[in-house]
């Protein structure tokens, strides 16, 4: 058995060699790769998924500039599972490699923020398209940025809109106890009880598929509404059982809402749920027209939500890139250079409008929007109805304007 | 399985000129030189750069395996083993730091299974909670350096990062604490009662840790729950490491340009080994000994050392605490390098990860169990995620997988299906008496063969195949469970002993596999 | 469970008896965990301002004892695959939870394949639920069996530790092999059972109980009552049928049941078989009462569900049942009181459920209803 091991190894190697030998060397100084990071497998894969394609999609777009300048740009998507761990571990996998310049990721906020302080370390620039928790760029790191809102502008704007519907006095919140599903749902606790409205209970679940114990309580409160900082694999599920446990009231949802999976997960209970994001629908970005063309014949099927916003991260990567470039000579930039470039970003037109980041890498003014869901068809979810759009400064460049303005 | 004579020549001859001292020394010296130039020669750039680098690091890792095997002098043994982990790692390490990265990882989970052995393979307590111990290990050293709002950081508690081999000493302590913590309530508990109360104390401990960030009214947060601690401190590198790598860049012409990334990696590479020598030491003392033999009588027959005189609950709470200890010291360790700990990692499928590296190296030897932690993790870490890494590589450069390729492997796979298919009908065939078992062959056998015609046709009528239709949710990265499973069950029928078993364990194996075959089935 | 040895006739032992004292088990388990309920309201009365814990109590006691009940029999029916398995070979199935998935799984594809030809509304929902609960019990009493077969029978000779491991494995690999399948026919993770587009399963029925209005799910009524038609029909054929008392013989005494004239290896596949069956009937049960499942559904309650084995005694069936239903009761009652106490909160219930066992254990370590089995010198 032994000696069987060492014949194979031996071979293995040899064949290692032969392989290596016949491999051209002539890429190694002039590859750019651009990383990604995003939940490909698993409950929430729709949504990482749909932000993998547009942004190979964008690469395959905007890459021509620097091919021009004579070099080759690659696309290394990563897995992170939706799970802070495998984020970490792929961010130290990935440092490793210097030909990756940027990473554009996450989903989900509790894998970007213990990832982007590896990417810290080690300089490498990442741009969010869809990280929305506070705490994400308020450590003040450098290199992280990102093209969505925030969840302390987002939260207070689904509190504000329930407030305003009038027939709701009292809500129960519930949260995934992750960063981003505790973030939001404390937000908007504080803005409810600002509000008037009444929280008759903040509980915490990880609970993926038997939601009953939960129910039960809140039930017996007979809450007016129901407000769950969550993502859709596991807020949907929890929907569908309330309604068939009896619940009638109004539920409403952050923009981990916000995916065609809400509707193919919950079904007709899906309908009647309201939605705050920091992603719009489709309509609103008439930019955008062409991407969702172009993403339908590459890939079959519609975007989802934050599929521009990953579009648009990508390109404002690329577009950085090519600025450190020509402030290298035309020499391969350093991460920290490209980082730099990235920060410096100003007024770049992406397709979801113009794009700016302030000094702390958050959008400069960003939208969110409230909608409602019309359909339990999940082919539909685009057709949901925009409600609200609220234009929020950040918070930095609202300090700004409210210091130039005096 | 090796059955016809035409192999059995060749390799009875390679057997034979291996045991000449010279050969193999030579044999030696060759394997290395030619898996290490490979190692060098790999261009990160190449599109197949992760098979690659599968291909030849699995070879380099599994070298001190090799060394051990081969008959030379344990002078050379040992000098060969020094170089490998003090020279040429190091080296490899600084010209691409994911090596590093992979052998410290491999370093952690093979302290972690000889922690397990001690447990289960020495003592013969089967604890399947012994992810809590290193669960204890990692939060320590977390809680007290992590800025994020905690209690300890509130009250000004955090210590600083020089203070890490002393907390790697407190690790031990605690964990040990810990260990003998739960040895108390189950020295009474037998067999499977004693695996699941240790699953139970496993898991309380990862859900206390996602829940104590709202302790008590005013809450308290202590854990930060499942959001986790991160930015945790590092060592202090120390100055000759800093002044080393660029020294030994100069020497060989290397070119670094990422010298911070790899002086810290080379830290914690060294800090890894040294803990793992330690440990490889303690374990074996303790194998020799008094106190291992006490263990042995134990597990071989309680009621049998009872009346010997063995001390059963002092000898119980030894293990668990001795067991515990490492998995305390390596926590620290782990926390540090990941700076990032979150309750997610400490789950119980981490602890029969855990066990089954203990198994499949062969339970209750040091070697086997060092083995068996190499292979596992080099399965895990880079197989299935350069497998993931090489697909996605081959999507970018929309690689197609020609027609003629498939048709070969389906007819591979569809002939070995129907052979296998034959043995069972022949079986069936040849069995004297008429049972239930009999109709299951013949069952087997039409689905295999169904399966290998399916297999056959399908492959003929489909055209070629563009990797980029791999559908997402098949990340093979994710599937390092499925490829475990079969690892395990093809391991237990065929040597359940391990790949490297010690050497009472192996007796025991075999005995039972022959009373078996003189009774037939029963 | 006990067979009365007077000549009763036979609707009376093999189903107003197991009925009755099933019954027994659920109001026995509900009435104590009402009591306890009362006395930590006695103990605590306001725990949070504004919150009366007795009066919250009242108002959930209906919802949280059919919850509990519901939970208590999907567990019980997985306890018996784990007590069934343990009792003829000492072995403890460890992919025994990935069988009560998969019979999840194939309910699934069984519901979704009529959803799509679009027969979903026009058959009958009793129709639909018998269909989707047989198939999964078949298809999960053959997976098990096969499982014996190629990954059990091989390593029956060899120690404990091989066959554990090797049960691992198979967990291991069906969860993700499952995973696979679905990801490769339908790029799908989660799979939901299309219940909320039949109207008579996902109305649930509104009862008054005093001033309180119940809602009481159709799902759990459904899952309650196929759950006691199973134990019955079991209870049946262990103890009434000759192939029932060949397991418990082989159960008992292998080598001796061997010596009479069984066919030990068959009673060994049947056993699988029935165990399997029944994780199976859970699976797609609990399937249609949560509405979605994945492919790694069955750990956790296969965690509990053996936690309930062990709880009762294993090898013990009645242990089963009964070890079911208290640990389907206690995490029903827990999570409903908890979380009125800030300091706690509802997600400590798996904890208390851990202790409870442990306690058991240390003070019974053969579990509730197990025989004290003494160390043969």
């Amino acid at each position: 058995m032994k000696t069987k091991r060492f014949i194979l190894m031996v071979l293995l190697t040899m064949v290692a060699i032969a392989m290596n030998a016949a491999v051209l060397r002539a890429q190694d100084a002039k590859v750019i790769k651009i990383a990604s990071q995003s939940p490909l497998s698993g409950g929430q894969a729709l949504s990482g998924t749909s932000m993998r394609n547009a942004i190979e999609l964008a690469i395959a777009d905007l890459k021509q500039p620097l091919v021009d300048l004579g070099f080759d740009v690659q696309y290394v998507p990563f897995d992170d599972q939706a799970t802070p761990d495998v984020g970490v571990s792929n961010a130290q996998n990935m440092v490793n490699d210097p030909a990756i310049l940027v990473v554009i990721g996450h989903w989900n906020s509790g894998v970007a923020i213990p990832s982007s302080e590896v990417y810290n370390t080690y300089d490498l620039a990442m741009i969010s398209p869809a990280n929305t928790n506070p705490r994400v760029t308020s450590r003040g790191l450098s290199v992280v940025n990102r093209v969505c809102g925030r969840d302390d502008n987002q939260g207070p704007t689904g509190a504000k809109f329930l407030a305003g519907l009038g027939t709701v006095k009292s809500v129960y919140v519930l949260h995934d106890k992750t960063p981003y599903g505790q973030g939001i749902a404390t937000f908007f606790q504080t803005e409810a009880e600002a509000q008037g409205i009444a929280v008759l209970g903040f509980e915490g679940t990880e609970e993926k598929s038997n939601f009953d114990g939960i129910i039960q309580p809140i039930l017996a409160t007979a809450p007016d509404a129901i407000y769950f900082g969550g993502i859709y694999d596991q807020t949907a599920v929890f929907l569908s059982q309330a309604r068939a446990a009896g619940y009638t009231g109004i539920f409403m949802g952050p923009d981990g809402t916000d995916a065609s999976d809400f509707a193919a997960l919950a079904g007709e209970a899906a309908v009647g749920t309201y939605y705050t994001s920091a992603a719009g629908p489709l309509s609103v970005f008439p930019d955008a027209a062409k991407f969702v063309e172009d993403y339908n014949t590459a890939y079959g099927e519609n975007p989802q939500p934050y599929g521009p916003e990953s579009y648009d991260a990508t390109a404002v990567a690329l577009h950085a890139i090519q600025v450190a470039i020509e402030l290298n000579g035309g020499e391969l930039p350093s991460r920290a250079q490209v980082a730099a470039a990235v920060r410096g970003t100003a007024d770049f037109q992406g397709l979801t409008g113009p794009i700016s980041f302030d000094a702390y890498g958050d959008r400069a003014t960003a939208n969110y929007y409230v909608s409602q869901v019309k359909s339990g068809d999940p082919a539909l979810w685009s057709e949901n109805e925009l409600l609200d759009t609220v234009t929020v400064a950040s918070p930095f460049t609202a300090l700004l304007e409210s210091a130039m303005g005096q | 399985m090796m059955t016809t004579t035409t192999v059995e020549q060749p390799v009875g001859f390679i057997r034979r000129a291996l045991s000449n001292r010279w050969i193999a020394l030579a044999f030696l010296a060759l394997y290395i030189v030619i898996v290490y130039a490979a190692l060098f020669g790999l261009e990160r750039a190449s599109p197949i750069f992760p098979i690659l680098s599968t291909l030849a690091f699995a070879p380099f890792a599994l070298t001190p395996f090799v060394t051990m095997a081969l008959s030379i002098d344990w002078r050379f043994k040992g000098l060969a083993i020094l170089l490998l982990l003090f020279v040429l790692m190091p080296i490899l390490g600084m010209k691409d730091t994911s090596f590093l990265e992979l052998a410290i990882q491999i370093c952690i989970f093979a302290g972690l299974a000889l922690g397990l052995n001690i447990v289960v393979g020495f003592a013969g307590l089967l604890d399947l909670g012994y992810i809590a111990f290193f669960a204890v290990g990692a939060y320590l050293w977390a809680m007290f350096t992590s800025p994020v709002e905690t209690y300890i950081k509130v009250s000004n508690a955090l210590v600083p990062a020089s203070s890490f081999y002393l907390f790697m000493f407190i690790g031990v302590i605690i964990a040990a604490i810990g260990g003998i913590l739960l040895g108390l309530p189950v020295l009474r508990l037998r067999g499977d009662y004693l695996a699941i109360v240790t699953l139970g104390f496993g898991e309380m401990i990862r859900i206390l840790a996602q829940n104590s960030d709202t302790v008590g009214n005013p809450p308290i947060n202590f854990t930060n729950g499942s959001q986790g601690l991160d930015g945790v401190a590092r060592p202090p590198i120390p100055q000759f490491l800093r002044d080393l790598v660029p020294t030994v860049e100069n020497a060989l012409k290397l070119d670094i340009n990422n010298a911070q990334t790899v002086t810290q990696q080379l830290l914690f590479y060294f800090i890894a080994i040294l803990v793992i020598v330690i440990i490889i030491l303690v374990a074996r003392r303790l194998e020799n000994s008094p106190i291992g033999r006490a263990w042995t009588a134990i597990r071989e027959d309680e009621v049998a050392a009872i009346a010997m005189g063995v001390p059963l609950v002092r000898m119980k709470l030894l293990a668990f605490a001795m067991g515990a200890s490492f998995a305390g010291a390596i926590g620290v360790l782990y926390a540090s390098k990941q700076t990032f700990v979150s309750p997610e990692s400490f789950s119980l499928s981490q602890s029969i990860s855990i066990l089954a590296m203990v198994i499949v190296g062969g339970i209750g030897s040091i070697q086997g169990v060092l083995l068996g932690a190499c292979v596992v993790t080099l399965l895990n870490l880079l197989v299935l995620k350069n497998l993931s890494t090489q697909i996605s590589n081959w999507r970018n450069i929309d690689a197609i997988v020609p027609h003629w390729l498939i048709i070969i492997v389906a007819v591979i796979i569809g002939l070995f299906l129907l052979w296998q298919a034959w043995k069972l009908v022949r079986s069936y065939v040849n069995s004297t008496r008429f049972q239930t078992s009999g109709i299951a062959n013949i069952i087997g056998a039409v689905v295999l063969a169904m399966i290998a015609i399916a297999a056959i046709v399908f492959a003929f009528t489909s055209g070629e195949f563009h990797i980029r239709d791999w559908p997402t949710q098949l990340e093979p990265a994710r599937y390092e469970r499925l490829v475990f499973g079969i690892l395990l069950i093809i391991m237990m029928i065929f040597r359940p002993a391990g790949l490297l078993p010690e050497g009472r364990r192996r007796l025991e194996l075999q005995a039972a596999k022959t009373e078996q075959k003189i009774e037939g089935e029963v | 469970m006990v067979s009365n040895q007077a000549t009763s006739s036979w609707l009376y032992r093999y189903v107003v008896l197991p009925l009755g004292q099933m019954l027994i088990f659920i109001v026995g388990a509900a009435l104590l965990m009402t009591l306890f309920a009362y006395a930590l309201a006695v103990l605590f009365p306001t725990p949070r301002p504004n919150i009366i814990l007795a009066d919250q109590i009242g108002r959930q006691l209906p919802g949280m004892i059919i919850s509990g009940v519901t939970i208590g029999f999907v567990y019980a029916m997985i306890a018996l695959g784990y007590t069934l398995v343990y009792g003829v070979l000492k072995f403890i199935n460890f992919a025994h939870s990935e069988i009560f998935m998969f019979g999840g799984v194939v309910g699934f594809e069984v519901i979704r394949r009529i959803a799509d030809a679009g027969f979903l509304e026009s058959w009958s929902p009793l129709l639909l639920v018998v269909l989707i609960v047989i198939t999964s019990m078949i298809c999960s009493g053959l997976l098990a069996v096969i499982i014996e077969r190629v990954a059990y029978r091989p390593l029956r000779g060899a120690p404990r530790l091989v066959p554990l491991i090797s049960a691992i494995g198979i967990s291991f690999f069906l969860a993700d092999a499952v995973r696979a399948f679905e990801a490769v026919t339908r790029n799908a993770f989660k799979l939901t059972y299309p219940v909320s587009n039949i109207p008579a399963l996902s109305t649930p029925i509104s009862i008054q109980i005093g001033t309180t209005p119940v809602n009481i799910r159709v799902t759990s009524i459904i899952v309650i009552v196929a759950a006691m038609l199973m134990l019955v029909a079991l209870n049946y054929f262990v103890n009434g049928t000759k192939l029932g008392r060949g397991i418990r013989a082989v159960s008992q005494d292998m080598s001796t049941a061997s010596l009479m004239g069984i066919n030990v290896n068959l009673m060994i596949s049947l056993t699988f078989f029935v165990g399997g069956a029944f994780g199976g009937a859970a699976g797609s049960l609990f399937g249609l009462n949560v509405g979605t499942i994945d492919p790694f559904v069955g750990f956790i309650p296969g965690l509990k569900a053996f936690t309930a084995a062990v709880l009762g005694g294993i090898g013990n069936v009645t242990g089963a049942l009964l070890g079911g239903l208290m640990l389907g009761m206690l995490e029903s009652f827990l999570s409903g009181i908890l979380v009125y106490f800030p300091a706690l909160g509802g997600r400590y219930t798996d904890i208390f459920t851990f202790l409870v066992l442990i306690l058991v254990l240390i003070f019974r370590p053969s579990g509730l209803l197990g025989e004290r089995v003494d160390e043969k010198v």
